[in-house]
Parts: C-alpha cells; structure tokens; sequence
C-alpha cells in the first residue's frame, strides 16, 4: 500500500478486506490440496528427524503467511549428547 | 493453578468471540499470562479477530491428538507478551475433540497461565458442553432480548449439571456480560432492561457492553477492542468487567442515552 493509498481509503474495511483476501485464497487452495509452506514443514522435520533425535519440546514453528511472500521458521534446539546421527546405532 | 473461565451463551452471534479477545487482552495487559482457547471446532474465528490467522500452525484437535505439543500451538500476541491463542481446528469433524484430550490441555494452560479463556460454539451440544466441561468461572454473554435470555438460563443449567465443578458438588461462578446494549433503545423502552435480565437470570452482572461500531472497526483490523483503542465506550466497558472478573468491586453503570444539543437537533443517532 502506497502514501496515496493512505489517503485515498481510510477506516478500517480495507484493512479487513485485504486480511480476508490473503486468507481465504490459503483456504480455498488448502481445500484441494496441502499448502507448500505446511508441506516444506513436514518434509523438513522429516529429514532433520532421520538424522537427530529433537525433543518436541526444542522445536518451535512459526509462520507468517502474506500476500506475496509467507516465512517459515523452524527452530530447533540441538542438545549435544543427542546430536549423534541415529544411523550409527542403526 | 490458574482460572479457567468459559465465555458461553447458548444463543449464536452474540458477542462471544469479541469478548473473549477483549476480556482476555484486558486481563493480561495487567501483566497477567492469559490463554484464549477458540473450542469453535470447524469454525474458529478467534484468530481472525486477534489477528493471528496468517500464523496458525497448528491447532487444539493437533495437540489432543499428539501431532503437535501445547507449547507449539500457542501463538504469542505481537502486542502483548502475556497473551496467547490456541486455535480452534477447521476440521469438519466435531468428534475429534475428546473429553479427556481436553482435560489434559486445560490441566495444563492451567498449570502455566494465570487465565485460561475458553471462547464456546454456539448451541448446547457437545462443543459447547466441552467447552464448559473444565471451567472454574462461566461468562454468560447475553444480549438483552428474548431469545438471548432464553437460551442463556438453558446454559445456566448445564452450567450447574455439566461441569466437572458442579458434578463434584461445587459452585461455578457464573456472572453475565450483557453486550450490544443499545441505551438509545433502552429509553425508548424497545429493549429488555437490565434489571430485567438480571433478575430473570439471577446471576450477577458483570458488565455492559453497549452497541459500539468500535467493535466492528477492531475486528476489521484483528484487534480485540480493547487494544486497538482503549478509551472507546466498548474498551472502558470490557476493561472494567475484566476487572471484576479478578475480583475488584465495582460498581456497574448501565449507560444512558445523553441528548445534547447536537442530538435535539439532528436526531438522536449524532453520536
Ligand atoms: N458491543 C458490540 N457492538 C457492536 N457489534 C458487536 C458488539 N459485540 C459483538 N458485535 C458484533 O456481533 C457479531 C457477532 O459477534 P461474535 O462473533 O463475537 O459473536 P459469537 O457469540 O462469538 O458468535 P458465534 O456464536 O457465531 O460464535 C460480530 O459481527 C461482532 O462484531
Ligand atoms: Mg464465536
């Protein structure tokens, strides 16, 4: 949104507007299909998985879905002890 | 161990959700944890009225069925640190809440946070009745009109049937939040009054909401009313009930309608 925006529409109904837009087009899309930002998460803590053991308690997720552009964040806490890889006591 | 207080009316559309919010903003604006709790399973809106929804990850029905943990469902408020959401699913299946997952989660935000709000579905049903299952408190959110009314004394009996207090024995508070009260309305004589509603509930007051655009304008920019603008009528109102809801006595002025010059002039619709 430009300066002239700004001032061109005021009140809150654009902002409204513009959050259910963003919103609904994940939820329509989600409908037929699994979002890639949930799909990069699951294949993500899948692969790191495989080679640690992460307590759910050290990983935290976020997200951020935007218009153009949505964030993911994964934070993982890696305790040394158990940052052997598992495939050796396979 | 922190208060659950479920936020319930029976009646759809009355003022549940935005309570919640402003209810639950308020409390933990004082510095208190607060945890908001959307059990609209199927249809959650909590989170677009805290402005969250572009962060759900993960929601209630993943933590009862262990695809995800508590602490990696909650969602922080981005105003105010001690606030935290844990969303409702968009599932459709109304089943896949389970009296004893719920318990656990509640035992648990309970554990951690000072209040724990659950925001009710609409109805009587199971949702509803899950909702209320664990909670120490009821907010009963009631509009004063007659099908509102009604359908909250059917939710004071299950109040005092169906919680897990009142099987034990005990007393849930309940206290009533009237919202959408319209003193302009109310002088005319067009609406129930307060002491009508009050004394057919016989339940305490704990607040009046009165009909406010503000509500609108915070919900459209995901706001609870009382962050986004704490002075308007609406915010005071909720502020002042999130404070007798910790206890602090104070009196409850029903708003009257003031006529001004203004008013007398262009009618009565100036403010
Ligand atoms: N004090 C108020 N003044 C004006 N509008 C209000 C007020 N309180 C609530 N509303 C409006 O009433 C509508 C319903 O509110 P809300 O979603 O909070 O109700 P609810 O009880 O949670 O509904 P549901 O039963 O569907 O869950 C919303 O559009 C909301 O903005
Ligand atoms: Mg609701």
């Amino acid at each position: 949104m430009n300066l002239l925006d700004l001032f061109k529409r005021r009140g809150s109904a654009p902002v409204a507007r513009e959050r259910l837009q963003v919103l609904l087009a994940y939820e329509r899309r989600n409908r037929s299909q699994p979002d890639l930002v949930s799909v990069l998460r699951e294949e993500i803590m899948a692969v790191i998985a495989r080679h640690v053991q992460i307590d759910q308690d050290y990983l935290q997720v976020s997200m951020d879905r935007g218009e153009t552009m949505s964030t993911l964040e994964i934070d993982i806490q890696i305790p040394n002890k158990s940052a052997r890889p598992l495939a050796m006591s396979a | 161990m922190g208060k659950v207080v479920v936020v319930t009316s029976g009646k759809g559309g009355v003022g549940k959700t935005t309570s919640t919010a402003a209810l639950g903003a308020a409390v933990a604006r004082t510095g208190k944890k607060v945890a908001l709790v959307d059990f609209d399973v199927g249809l959650r809106n909590l989170d677009l009225i805290m402005g969250a929804e572009r962060r759900v990850v993960f929601d209630l029905v993943n933590v009862i069925q262990g695809t995800a943990k508590l602490s990696q469902a909650l969602i922080r408020d981005k105003r105010v640190e001690t606030l935290f959401l844990l969303p409702a699913s968009q599932t459709r299946d109304k089943d896949a809440l389970t009296e004893e997952g719920v318990g656990e989660v509640i035992e648990k935000l309970s554990s951690v946070f000072d209040y724990v709000f659950c925001d009710s579905p609409a109805g009587i049903e199971r949702g509803a009745q899950l909702a209320m299952r664990f909670a120490d408190e009821a907010v009963i959110v009631t509009n004063p009109e007659v099908s509102s009314v009604r359908d909250s004394d059917r939710i004071i009996g299950l109040l005092d049937a169906r919680t897990v207090k009142a099987e034990r024995g005990e007393q849930i508070a309940k206290h009533v939040l009237v919202t959408r009260y319209d003193a302009a309305r109310a002088a005319r004589g067009e609406m129930l009054s307060i002491d009508d509603v009050l004394e057919i509930l016989s339940t305490p007051l704990l607040g009046i909401i009165p009909e406010s655009q503000d509500v609108l304008k915070a919900s459209n920019l995901g706001s609870p009313v009382t962050l986004s603008d704490p002075t308007n009528s609406a915010a005071r109102a909720y502020i002042e009930a999130a404070k007798r809801l910790e206890g602090e006595e104070l009196p409850v002025v029903v708003p009257f309608e003031r006529k001004g010059f203004l008013d007398r002039l262009f009618g009565r619709r100036a403010a």
